[in-house]
């Protein structure tokens, strides 16, 4: 519990942006208690959690749609997601990673800071593995266009 | 079935705004209060200072389940119950508000027992038994193994006697360290020789 909860926000956080991301987290947890005694001794947490998650932040994600007047949304988040720096991190990445597409950006966030293989990743968005890989790689380059910053991986063109 | 080499791992999370202890602790604090409210939360715990060092305190909605000594290892104690009670066990000190007021009153020589109440499920019935007398053995005073064994029936089982104090989930809150040895030396403690002096001499005082 201790050593996934960091990493479960820092997912939350790349998929919803930090202003909707303490609500999923709660939600991850809360469902993961609920339903743990059926979780085999061998699964791998990990990934368990990070399903969970998945369907919470398209919870949340579907919730916002219906109620939102988008254009409201936007410079709050913005707003909410530059007072989250801290630590000398640099907030634009964490912007460059709010305006890739959903898939690319689930795609990085669950293999690079999940640490999910990319068969995981796969099965918890849904397509094939090699999709997940694809939008990962595409989601890396883009986010290498659009953020200056910190090294991100080499090319992983396939 | 064959899968490129990855480079080798990008640090994204570094680079991403960090992931606070405070930020963590809020979190947690705000999960446990909801599992509890949603009757998911088994075993809530905490840790306690005391001049017998750091106590790990672990209660289910029945009551105090577990008190550990830090020369158990709270992590092994943390193990232990999340298999053998339930792994929904969650760092949550409310639960726990009463346990530790108690023990803090007892360390300040205010408290001369434990009014709190107790789950006995790491228990066998014989071994619960045994503890369940030992509150009988008032605050400043001492019975042998031998004394207690009679007195709950089972003069011959001095020895179990001795196991169960060795094995008391409850230290400190269920007596056993005024159990002692019949020639006068205080003899073993799960918390180790030195802290039952250290009660003893402190209820002796």
């Amino acid at each position: 519990m201790a050593e996934h909860g960091a990493t479960v926000l820092r997912v939350c956080r790349a998929i919803l942006g930090p202003a909707d991301a303490d609500d999923a987290w709660s939600e991850t947890f809360l469902a993961a208690l609920k339903a743990y005694p059926r979780l085999g001794g061998a699964a791998n947490v990990e990934a368990w959690l990070v399903t969970i998650a998945h369907r919470k932040a398209l919870d949340v994600t579907r919730a916002a749609a219906r109620r939102a007047v988008p254009a409201a949304d936007l410079p709050e988040q913005a707003a909410a997601r530059g007072a989250g720096g801290g630590g000398g991190a640099d907030p634009d990445l964490a912007d460059a990673l709010a305006a890739l597409p959903r898939r690319q950006r689930e795609a990085v966030a669950y293999h690079y800071l999940a640490g999910l293989p990319y068969a995981d990743v796969a099965a918890v968005t849904g397509g094939s593995t090699e999709a997940a890989r694809r939008a990962a790689a595409d989601g890396i380059a883009r986010l290498r266009k659009t953020y200056a910053g910190a090294a991100l991986p080499d090319g992983e063109t396939a | 079935m064959t899968v490129n080499p990855e480079p080798e791992a990008l640090d994204l999370a570094g680079a991403l705004p960090e992931v606070t202890r405070a930020e963590l602790s809020a979190l947690h604090a705000r999960l446990a209060e909801n599992a509890d409210a949603a009757g998911v939360l088994d075993v809530a715990y905490r840790t306690l200072d005391t001049p017998a060092g750091s106590l790990l305190l672990a209660a289910t909605r029945s009551g105090l389940v577990r008190v550990a000594y830090r020369i158990e290892g709270h992590d092994q104690v943390l193990e232990a119950l999340a298999s053998r009670v339930s792994p929904r066990i969650l760092q949550a000190p409310g639960r726990l508000d009463a346990a530790a007021r108690e023990i803090d009153e007892y360390f300040a020589g205010r408290r001369r027992s434990f009014d709190l109440p107790l789950d006995f499920r790491l228990c066998t019935a014989f071994r619960r038994k045994v503890l369940r007398h030992l509150p009988g053995i008032g605050y400043g005073h001492t019975a042998s193994y031998a004394t207690v064994a009679a007195a709950v029936g089972a003069p011959r089982a001095v020895r179990a006697v001795g196991t169960a104090c060795a094995t008391n989930p409850l230290p400190l809150v269920v007596p056993c360290h005024r159990v002692i040895r019949s020639d006068g030396q205080p003899g073993g403690y799960l918390g180790g020789p030195a802290t039952k002096r250290l009660l003893l001499d402190l209820e002796a005082a």
